[in-house]
């Protein structure tokens, strides 16, 4: 997909660990880039507008929702997606009831991943505030949270940062 | 049963799953529509952009309707694609498709539709002027009366009178994943793959309006993100659009992503209503006659409105017994877009205006609402409103103890008390308990499940594993995990050895919608019917093992076995739905086993107000239900604490807003569902009174979880806000704005 003009541009990224180099329309979205040029279809588009959550993942390290973020903006950066997070330590989700529809979950999950992997976060918010730019339909979130939480707790346990 | 993880969780947790969306189809075009921009009129003209080069689009209007330009469901009133007149805003009148979506949606944009204008109908609470009439006299679309005793000699004697007026708003589904369909050309038979909770109603659709027999019609479900009932009859819509434009193109597989605006636009949505209570008590604070009057607003086309007023009516006198009923019900058209299905299907409605009354009822007699539920709520030998006997395989369960349990967990007494200390010594925050109590009969109503001839196949496969064939479709209600559990409990094996077969209609036989909380109790009994029968089968002809003796690793050995002796055929058995004896129905009076048995809750709220911005927040919440055996704990927890959110947005946030017959708040960014910060946590406790003819001894549990969190909530807030401002919250959603009114009528009304 190039520009009206038929320009190009050649954006240059680490994703999931790996540098990446993609050419993209400017105006195109990370998520469009994603899913529908490099086949990462894990995030998921469920507004549009940013709203949802649906799409979330980590610009280095912090949650972003990629349906508002263009891939050109990406350029030297780190981009974590769904597709990077390993089943193994998803446990605690699955057993508590984290996902049933699925369509919020890998957002769910990357902004859970986020608050995991920053424990300095829960000083001063609750899971339910750092959660509160992911939208659910299913769960009415207690799976989610109770989830988190059991994930959370399981890493203090073990000792330090899976 | 063992607790048991569900079967694709981890696929979805990774973002595995793939959704329609997910899945490249090589050589896809992109589908879009155009739609009608005003609510009611003649199309006078269909005007194409002449900048814009038309022969790489594929176009589609009436005219490429191969059958009937009509959708099938209950009166086939409802055009596939608008043909000379337009009923709503955003009705479809033409598809477009191309490869490129940027230049398709610029395509969109160039297709101008000219309506001429007629007068809509936006208020379905005024009765029409006659150029507003669009069907019958008065636009009615159905009738319906359930009656009981002498409802008005009971009201003359009745020690009081109450009158009430409850308003509830549409809802939205939003369900995480927008519709999504897409459909191709293999041979002679048009497929069809997308999310849907109903493959045989797409399949239906298919046939009537493209003119083919169900040999040349095929309909996959794709992974589901979410239903609700949003996608029980509109992927239909999509259904027929997608294969219309894929014809058109050759054959050539053609994919339609609604954007979520366009998918909140267009779409079905719970119908509005307005329900009228005079309700007689008598001295003791027994109820002696409830007349009930029950309207709503059915949208442009009457989709499966009929059948969301028959359940609301038949729910609307809530778990309660009174000798006198008078249930009217009537559904109208109007010029909306067409309202639909939505968890609890006109039930959370009618009994969002039952609980609430029955509070002001108990106040305007001096009653405890605890203690005037509990005298009234039906106790097993007595009847509901069509004249049921509740008891046998209705009864059993101890709904004054049900609301005890709710009681206790809600903290009943002791936030009650906490309240009252609070609001007198806060200077703008007051609290308040509000509790409710409701049922939801599952499956069909009446003879419903009777006509609907559900059928499940399940067959052993080479290997010694099970597989169950189905119609039932996941879409992250449980389905897959849940009749895995079945299967495998019926055979004696592992779950891990059931194999649930995606429902497509070339390999499932009909076994009914995914919809009316039916999937485990009706669908769930039909597996444990077939996985015997077919233990049967292989018992008297294969082993030399008694009927019925196959179980676990016998019946393994027999499959096997079985496929060793006939190479290139399986061992499958069909069950087929069959009434439980006794149940009795007359549809033309309403009167007799309106449902098999119900399911029944109990929900107990504790909410915040702040009088300085009038917002209304929950601050716990407990729900206790009887749904029969609980086959999945984590499950069914999980579809409660869900549809007790959902129901909180619709009683306090979910407003859909219109203009002219369009929604306006068309986005998640203005239409605002529940973040898991505006929410508690969910207390959830079941009661199991097993229940004989359902799967696993269940009764349903997607919908009865809808109906108690609305009128709890604003039960609190009229706890909350009574004593001190007399506000009276009679509609939903509750909003600071419509909060503030009441209040500041109220502090009008005392002089304040």
């Amino acid at each position: 997909m190039a520009c009206e003009d038929g320009r190009a541009m050649e954006v240059r990224l680490t994703l999931n660990g790996k540098p990446v180099r993609v050419e993209v329309d400017p105006r195109e979205r990370l998520l469009d880039t994603l899913r529908y040029r490099l086949g990462l279809t894990g995030s998921k588009e469920g507004c549009g507008e940013g709203e949802c959550g649906a799409c979330t993942v980590l610009m280095d390290g912090v949650p972003a929702n990629s349906c508002l973020v263009l891939t050109a903006q990406c350029r030297g950066r780190s981009v974590r997606t769904i597709e990077s997070v390993d089943a193994k330590a998803l446990g605690p989700m699955l057993a508590s009831g984290a996902t049933q529809c699925g369509a919020c979950t890998p957002g769910v999950v990357m902004t859970a991943l986020w608050v995991k992997e920053n424990p300095g976060l829960r000083d001063s918010h609750t899971l339910r505030e750092l959660m509160a730019g992911n939208l659910c339909r299913c769960t009415g979130y207690d799976g989610i949270i109770d989830g988190l939480h059991a994930w959370v707790e399981s890493d203090a346990r073990s000792g330090g940062a899976a | 049963m063992l607790p048991m993880h569900r079967l694709e969780g981890l696929a979805k947790l990774t973002g595995a799953e793939r959704y329609l969306d997910d899945e490249p189809i090589p050589g896809c075009l992109w589908g879009m529509t155009v739609r009608s921009p005003v609510s009611r009129g003649r199309i006078t003209a269909v005007k194409f952009d002449p900048a814009i080069d038309w022969s790489s689009f594929i176009v589609v209007d009436h005219r490429d309707i191969p059958g009937p330009n009509e959708t099938y469901l209950i009166e086939n009133d409802q055009p596939v694609l608008a043909a000379g007149c337009v009923r709503h805003v955003h009705e479809p009148v033409v598809l477009i498709a191309h490869e490129d979506r940027r230049l398709l949606r610029r395509a969109v944009a160039g297709v101008k539709v000219e309506v001429d204008p007629e007068p809509p109908v936006l208020d379905y609470r005024v009765p029409p002027r006659a150029e507003q009439v669009q069907r019958g006299s008065d636009n009615t679309i159905k009738s319906l009366r359930i009656a009981k005793g002498d409802v008005e000699r009971a009201l003359a004697s009745a020690a009081r009178v109450i009158e009430g007026e409850y308003q509830t708003g549409a809802q939205e589904h939003i369900y995480i994943e927008p519709n999504a369909m897409a459909a191709w050309v293999e041979g002679d038979v048009v497929v069809v793959r997308g999310s849907m909770q109903c493959p045989y109603y797409v399949l239906n659709a298919l046939k009537h309006a493209l003119g083919r027999d169900e040999r040349r019609v095929r309909v996959i479900q794709a992974p589901t993100g979410g239903g609700f009932g949003g996608k029980e009859d509109y992927p239909s819509t999509l259904a027929m659009h997608a294969a219309l434009l894929s014809l058109k193109a050759g054959g050539r597989p053609v994919k339609i992503v609604y954007d979520r605006d366009e998918d909140m636009a267009a779409t079905t949505k719970r119908h509005p209503s307005r329900v009228r209570h005079t309700t007689g008590v008598d001295a003791d604070g027994r109820l002696t006659a409830m007349k009930i009057d029950v309207l709503l607003d059915g949208g442009a086309y009457v989709t499966l409105s009929p059948v969301v007023l028959s359940r609301g009516i038949i729910h609307a006198c809530g778990p309660y017994f009174c000798p006198n009923v008078l249930v009217e019900g009537r559904v109208v058209l109007s010029n909306s877009v067409p309202y639909g299905a939505f968890r609890g299907f006109g039930a959370p409605q009618t009994q969002f205006a039952c609980e609430r009354h029955m509070d002001r009822v108990a106040g305007a007699i001096g009653m405890d609402p605890v203690a005037f539920r509990k005298l009234n709520l039906l106790r097993d030998g007595q009847t509901t409103a069509t004249g049921q006997t509740i008891g046998g395989i209705s009864g059993g369960t101890d709904r004054v103890a049900l609301l005890d349990r709710a009681l206790k967990l809600g903290a009943w007494e002791e936030r009650r008390e906490e309240a009252a200390a609070f609001n007198l010594t806060h200077p703008y925050l007051r609290r308040g308990v509000g509790v409710s109590c409701v049922w939801h009969g599952a499956g069909f109503t009446g003879n419903g499940e009777v006509y609907l001839d559900s059928k499940v196949q399940v067959a052993g496969l080479a290997d010694g594993r099970i597989e169950v064939r189905a119609a039932s479709t996941e879409m992250g209600q449980g389905t897959s995990t849940v009749f895995a559990q079945i299967a495998a409990a019926a055979a004696g094996y592992d779950a891990g050895e059931i194999v649930v077969a995606t429902p497509d209609t070339a390999v499932v036989p009909n076994s009914g919608p995914t919809v009316a909380s039916r999937t485990v109790m009706v669908v769930g009994r039909l597996i444990e019917k077939a996985c015997g029968e077919l233990k049967q089968k292989l018992g008297t002809r294969g082993s030399g093992l008694g009927v019925g003796g196959l179980n676990g690793d016998s019946l393994r050995r027999a499959i096997v076995e079985w496929h060793a002796r006939n190479p290139g055929r399986e061992p499958a058995a069909t069950a087929t739905f069959e009434p439980p004896p006794g149940v009795k129905f007359d549809d033309e009076r309403y009167v007799g086993d309106a449902y098999a048995t119900y399911a029944w809750g109990a929900c107990v709220a504790h909410v915040e107000v702040d009088l300085r911005t009038c917002a209304a927040r929950v601050l716990d919440f407990a729900s206790v239900q009887d749904i029969g055996r609980v086959i999945n704990p984590v499950l069914a927890k999980g579809q409660v604490q869900g549809g007790v959110v959902q129901a909180i947005g619709w009683a306090l946030l979910e407003e859909c807003r219109f203009r002219d017959g369009a929604m306006v708040n068309n986005q998640l960014t203005n239409y605002i569902i529940p973040t898991a910060d505006d929410v508690p946590p969910i207390e959830v406790e079941f009661v199991e009174v097993p229940y004989a003819h359902g799967g696993g001894g269940a009764k349903g549990v997607g919908e009865l979880p809808m109906d108690g969190p609305a009128p709890a909530v604003l039960n609190a807030i009229a706890d909350a806000m009574g004593r001190e401002v007399g506000a009276d919250p009679m509609t939903i959603p509750m909003t600071p704005e419509r909060l503030m009114t009441l209040v500041e009528a109220a502090e009008g009304a005392h002089g304040v």
